[in-house]
């Protein structure tokens, strides 16, 4: 709703299912290498025995060609019983592979159902198979497994199947929690109230998205799989001799290791790269899967827009307090940079309080985020100026803009428990901002951050400042929040959407805390918002965005009684706070060009009932038709109030 | 109206057990009706137990006490085999477009799915009942090929209405529909949401936390606080001319677009305590802890239910001593009259 | 406080109380480090029935018997019925384990088969070698590996690439072949470390440190390697949580956001982990021991397994159950310890 840039935050679940997903796995170098060699691993195993049906049971070879290095008649050399090294890798590797797979398919029949069962039924289900997976998880794995082979010597069945049984858990709980989540999301709750049935919804929306993360957990699963089995190999249990293993060559080598170091290389490095690939490969499945959520990789960076005139360094005449000119911020795409922001400028008197209005999509955010430095993930100001306090912020350096922040512009974001670290004392976090701000002492920064709590209006501050931020509601923490934006006492607020996540009853409290400090701290105040009665109670002059622009720029009694802007007349119109009687709301069609498809004229215009052939045709400059009232629409005379 | 009402909540309750502590009320006494082709609005804040209703009515949730009935049936406790013929009448449009469709199916899958459990039509009836509801939405059939993030916020609203429409309901729960959207976009699907229950005699059970919105699109409007019902009318009379203190509150807390009427309304707003980490017992009346009205009586006592002259029911024990709100409106000059006896306790200090 | 329950989809934008709204189910009324430990240790009782009846069990099962062992093939079956007679194993199985449980809950945990010697004191001659081993291993895994894995975090680009690079083949190196290599460089190449041999702390603690620097470290390998990508992944994603932005943007100071706010953030998810790493390589001792013949549980455990040697072997599979179930106690606690929510109500 609110993310208006092309990059969306990660953590966000990997789908499975998706025929695109094995497109985008094989487009990637690494996962294609790793695939063909394991694909040449299984051809070995199944040609191998056959190819060399006597190696299995061949007892010696030439003694007296011994713990020979390679040559070329031997090409890995001789073990100490004069037996070829390279055929008996080649055929061992059989044996290797089929206990991988023992154990993989014992661990998916297993964690897969179970896991769905208990992540999806919960209740009882959920108890029992939680329950039942703890025991396991901690039974001493090698103690049952050593036992489990002594009972049935060299089967690798057994040892393979006793393993798969013990390290299910782990995945079951993988399968589970992913499993959770999805179930809470919204389509599953509407297709059980369509009344389709458990098993419908389990196998055709369920299972599907969680794949991804099974194939992940499991291509991991095969690696330590194949540890374990070349572990149990080097410890003789798990494959009678003279049939070679690779576990059981290292230690045939071990055991003369003083004498002919050589001989633990071949099986030693086999089992290392295997390992290698398998671990690379469940990487690239997780990149893979992932990849259509995080940011596109680039493959063509295009030059960015120049940026317009003013690259002085001196502030321009007339500054205000916080002076933005022109500015823009550019995110990067799949072939080139996409602007979200675009020619941006807007000036905060000392003491007032400007309002960003617009609606999601707009850049208000971003604008906020870029004047502190602090744009989400890759982007970047590449063009305009910020001049706040004689220096230009989109210039400055990092460590300039570390004083700044903080101690003469802070900011308070949106979701207020979020904005909080949940292991820390609230008390704690507002006196660690005093302390490097201020310079203040540990007993001088505690008294000061009560001090801070009681103007915030806590009427008992000692027990909040104790509190950790989950066991604040939402207005306590935004509160709390804004105690530790104001410990540098700052000249600015930036306030990104402050009431947005919180109830309407506390809203009213909060924006009545932000006057207050207003008036009793000269204190200047930045607000973002899409809420048109929050800048009625709050603004002194208000900015409204669209498509990355400003489009009109007034007081704020101007912008309501005569709005010059046919997107922000239409949005007033269309308030339902606005008109409450009338039936049917005036609404405006279409929607919004996301960045990266701006039309070349107005980007309104496409929605706008008072267009022109002209409009599309031609970028519309900012005008000021009267003092203090801008906008950016050259059909401003025909707009119905004025 | 000899008709039973199709929809008939009755003091449902619906609690969540506690280790070591009473249960937890999510919902208290609760009485909801709807009849066919009425909009019933459901407003509150979190924690008001409105979603939480919805859940019950869906059977998502379980009712501790009280009963739900649909069409004149009991439908409390229903078994998965009713609740599946129940949903050809009774469906649901969820608050958040991006979590609400599958993003790995199409919009054509989506909705046929939806087809699934009431009968087997026919592979082409499916896809002309698909194309049809999706031009009743306003939307092109063709968009039954594509997957939801092609499109935006509001046209994905529009398709949740319309999977919940294509089995052709008799009454459709929104929960909080239009919140996630922009302003513009709010105002689209709420003018498809009345024309829809125009052109098709739909109920709705609208949730939502914006009384703006619920006075928009509803004929009665039910206040929710803390699990209980603290007003319920008609919608144009609770806008109006809130009784209990706790919608004055709610109607006094949104700020208006209008900066001059904002300014002058914030000066004569109640202040009540902003939310305060505690339990309220169960006897006293929820509200009490918040408001600026409150006496003895509102912390020891449950206050009953009345009915005003201008049908509305309100569970206060003081609503007769309030006076009118300030006006919100330029149109309309109202008296702004200060209470009668008693002072609200406005103090600069709350918290 | 109200406390709204997840199953209920909360109203508009309120994702951020919903994330604050903790289930009840998880409220502790009670001290809540009491509150780990005993659940811990009720799980650990039906675990050590189950334990040790299992391997009971399997034991009884597997072909031939401890009295063939130690007369050979050659007696008379009267000599081995009136072996199987004088050691008990002529009794229904479950007889044998009633038994076993009497004189267990008493602390007796029966004498060897074969060498007589009673069982608690041949494993805790050995308990002592496979501990250092193990905690050795442990200690070296956290130490280099949180290290290894801030360092890699915040240094993004090719420094993270080669730090990734350089745990994959950390991972992909199984413990006994690096420990073989080492004995070959260190111990025969350069002389430098035994390549065999345990010296016990109490004849020589420099010896015992010096015997192990080998095989610590290569069972720790995989340690490091797990224990540095877990970490670094953590910290990515901790480093972009809105309150380390947040406190970037009221400009607490790098070191401070680094070390005290994303590294305690992190370490919750990496303490999870390390359970089960800590499990892994105590099977990984057994390997270890193997290669550099430290006399620890893992090679007794073999030998007992295949001499069919019953009292050993179950009172290992006690043993070994329960430095896991103190592994996943140490781990709870350090998570209670870190993350406020479980802690406090």
């Amino acid at each position: 709703m609110s993310t208006s840039v092309p990059v969306v935050d990660r953590g966000a679940k990997p789908s499975g299912g998706n025929p695109r997903f094995f497109r985008r796995l094989l487009r990637r170098p690494v996962a294609i290498v790793c695939c063909a060699y394991l694909a040449v691993l299984v051809g070995v195993a199944i040609v191998a025995p056959i190819a060399m049906p006597s190696v299995n049971s061949q007892n010696a070879g030439d003694l007296f060609g011994a713990n020979q290095l390679p040559s070329w008649s031997h090409l890995l050399g001789t073990d100490t019983l004069g037996r070829d090294v390279l055929s008996r890798l080649l055929v061992g590797d059989r044996v290797t592979l089929v206990g991988v797979v023992e154990a993989l398919v014992v661990v998916l029949v297993l964690a897969v159902p179970l896991g769905l069962a208990a992540g999806y039924l919960g209740g009882w289900t959920d108890r029992v198979v939680t329950w039942l997976a703890d025991l396991t998880f901690s039974l001493p794995a090698v103690v049952i497994i050593i036992v489990v082979l002594s009972v049935f010597p060299t089967s690798m069945l057994a040892g393979m199947a006793t393993f798969g049984v013990i390290a299910a858990p782990g995945l079951m709980r993988v399968v589970r929690s992913a499993t959770l989540p999805i179930r809470e999301e919204l389509y599953i709750k509407a297709a059980e109230a369509s009344g389709l049935s458990r098993t419908y919804i389990l196998t055709r929306h369920i299972l599907p998205r969680i794949a991804g993360v099974v194939i992940v957990q499991a291509s991991l699963l095969a690696a330590v799989a194949l540890g374990v089995q070349t572990g149990l190999a080097f410890l003789k249990l798990l494959v009678a001799d003279p049939a070679p293993s690779w576990g059981g060559m290292v230690a045939d080598g071990t055991s003369v290791l003083l004498l002919h170091p050589w001989l633990i290389i071949p099986p030693g490095a086999t089992i290392a790269v295997t390992m290698l690939a398998l671990s690379l490969l469940g990487d690239a499945v997780r990149d893979a899967a992932v990849e259509s959520w995080s940011a596109p990789v680039r493959t063509k960076r295009a030059a960015a827009k120049a940026a317009p005139a003013s690259a002085g360094t001196t502030p321009p005449a007339g500054a205000r307090l916080l002076t933005v000119q022109h500015l823009s911020v550019s995110f990067p795409g799949r072939e080139q940079d996409v602007r979200v922001v675009e020619d941006v400028s807007f000036g905060v008197a000392a003491g007032e309080i400007v309002g960003i209005v617009g609606e999601s999509g707009c850049g208000k955010s971003v604008t906020a985020s870029a004047i502190v430095g602090l744009l989400p993930g890759s982007g970047r100001i590449d063009g305009g100026s910020i001049w706040f306090g004689g220096k230009d912020l989109a210039r400055a350096s990092e460590a300039e803009l570390r004083k700044v922040r903080g101690r003469t512009i802070a900011f308070v974001s949106q979701e207020p428990m979020a904005s909080l670290d949940p292991a820390y004392r609230v008390g704690f976090q507002i006196e660690e901002a005093l302390r490097r701000h201020r310079g203040l002492s540990r007993a001088a920064a505690r008294a000061r951050a009560l001090e801070l709590l009681r103007d915030m209006h806590f009427v008992d501050p000692g027990a909040v400042a104790r509190r950790y931020p989950h066991e604040l509601s939402g207005g306590m923490a935004q509160r709390v929040a804004i105690a530790r934006a104001l410990a540098g006492e700052p000249e600015l607020l930036i306030a990104d959407e402050p009431t947005t996540a919180l109830d309407v009853t506390v809203q009213a409290e909060i924006l009545e805390l932000i006057r207050e400090l207003q008036m009793t701290r000269q204190m200047a105040v930045l607000v973002v918002t899409h809420d048109w009665g929050v800048v009625a109670d709050l603004c002194d002059r208000v900015v409204v965005m669209y498509a990355g622009q400003i489009v009109e720029r007034s007081d704020v009694q101007s912008i309501f009684d005569t709005p010059l802007h046919p997107y922000t007349e239409a949005l007033l119109a269309s308030n339902p706070h606005l008109e409450p009687e009338a039936a049917t709301l005036p609404m405006i069609p279409g929607t919004v060009p996301p960045p990266g498809s701006w039309p070349a004229g107005c980007r309104f215009s496409a929605r706008c009932r008072y267009a022109v052939a002209a409009c599309a045709e031609l970028e519309v400059a900012i005008e000021a038709p009267y003092q203090g009232h801008e906008t950016r629409c050259i059909r401003y005379g025909q707009l119905t109030k004025t | 109206m000899s008709t039973h009402p199709l929809l008939s909540v009755d003091q449902l309750r619906v609690e969540y057990p506690v280790r070591n502590r009473p249960p937890f009320r999510a919902v208290d006494d609760v009485t909801i009706a709807i009849g066919p082709r009425e909009t019933v609005g459901l407003v509150g804040e979190s924690g008001s137990g409105k979603t939480t209703i919805a859940s019950a009515v869906l059977g998502f949730a379980p009712a501790t006490a009280g009963t739900i009935a649909f069409d004149g049936e009991d439908i409390t406790g229903a078994t998965r085999h009713r609740r599946r013929r129940l949903s050809a009448s009774l469906q649901v449009v969820f608050q958040d477009p991006y979590s609400s469709l599958n993003p790995s199916r199409t919009i054509g899958k989506t909705l046929s799915e939806t087809l699934r459990p009431h009968g087997s039509p026919s592979k082409s009836e499916v896809a002309e009942r698909v194309a049809s509801i999706l031009e009743r939405v306003g939307l092109d059939p063709g968009a039954a090929d594509r997957y939801p993030n092609q499109f935006s916020g509001g046209q994905r609203q529009r398709i949740a209405i319309a999977r919940a429409l294509i089995v052709r309901p008799r009454l459709v729960i929104c929960d909080e529909p239009v919140s996630s959207l922009d302003l513009s976009v709010q105002a689209q699907v709420l003018n498809l949401l009345r024309s829809l229950q125009d052109e098709l005699g739909l109920s709705y059970l609208f949730i939502s936390h914006d009384l703006a919105v619920v006075r928009r699109i509803s004929m009665r409007v039910v206040v929710l606080y803390r699990g209980r019902v603290m007003e319920a009318g008609p919608a144009a009379v609770v806008y109006n001319d809130p009784a209990h203190p706790y919608t004055r509150a709610l109607l006094q807390s949104v700020p208006i677009p209008n900066p001059n009427l904002q300014r002058a309304r914030r000066t004569s707003r109640e202040r009540s305590t902003p939310d305060l980490p505690s339990t309220v017992k169960p006897e006293s009346c929820q509200f009490a802890p918040r408001c600026p009205w409150a006496v003895d009586v509102c912390r020891e006592q449950q206050p009953p239910e009345e009915l005003t002259s201008e049908g509305v029911f309100v569970t206060c024990h003081r609503w007769r001593e309030f006076g009118a709100l300030p006006s919100r409106h330029q149109s309309r000059r109202r008296q702004t009259s200060a209470p009668d006896c008693g002072s609200p306790q406005a103090t600069g200090r709350v918290g | 406080m109200v406390r709204q329950v997840a199953a209920t989809p909360s109203a508009a934008p309120r994702r951020s109380d919903r994330t604050a709204w903790v289930p009840d189910r998880a409220v502790l009324v009670r001290n809540p480090v009491l509150r780990v430990v005993v659940r811990r240790c009720v799980i650990a009782v039906p675990l050590l029935f189950v334990v040790s009846a299992l391997t009971f069990v399997l034991v009884s099962l597997t072909p031939g018997n401890a009295a063939e062992q130690i007369l050979g093939t050659s007696a008379t079956p009267a000599e081995y019925a009136a072996l199987n007679r004088a050691l008990g194993l002529n009794l229904p199985l479950y007889e044998q384990y009633w038994n076993w449980l009497r004189h267990a809950l008493t602390g007796n945990l029966g004498q060897s088969i074969f060498t007589g010697q009673p069982v608690t004191q041949a494993i805790g001659q050995r308990l002592p070698v496979t501990l250092s081993l193990l905690v050795g291993a442990l200690v070296v895994s956290v130490v280099i590996g949180v290290g290894l894995g801030v360092f890699s975090a915040l240094r993004g680009g090719a420094v993270g690439r080669a730090a990734d690079a350089l745990a994959l083949i950390g991972f992909s190196l199984p413990a006994f072949w690096v420990g073989a290599e080492l004995i070959v460089i260190f111990a025969v190449w350069r002389h430098w470390f035994p390549a065999t041999g345990y010296v016990s702390i109490s004849d020589s603690p420099v010896g015992w440190l010096h015997s192990l620097v080998l095989p610590v470290f290569a069972l720790s390998l995989y340690g490091i390697a797990s224990t540095a990508k877990q970490t670094r992944e953590a910290m990515l994603d901790v480093l972009a949580s809105e309150h380390i932005r947040m406190a970037w943007a009221n400009g607490i100071s790098p070191r401070s956001i680094v070390f005290r706010h994303a590294l305690r953030n992190a370490s919750m998810r990496v303490v999870t982990v390390l359970g089960l790493l800590a499990v892994g390589l105590l099977g990984g001792t057994v390997l270890v021991e193997n290669v550099f013949a430290l006399p620890g549980l893992g090679s007794l455990m073999v030998t007992a397994a295949t001499q069919h040697d019953i009292p050993v072997v179950a009172g290992m599979a006690v043993y070994f159950t329960l430095i896991v179930v103190a592994i996943n106690l140490v781990v709870d606690l350090a998570y209670v310890w870190l993350n406020p929510r479980v802690r406090v109500r």
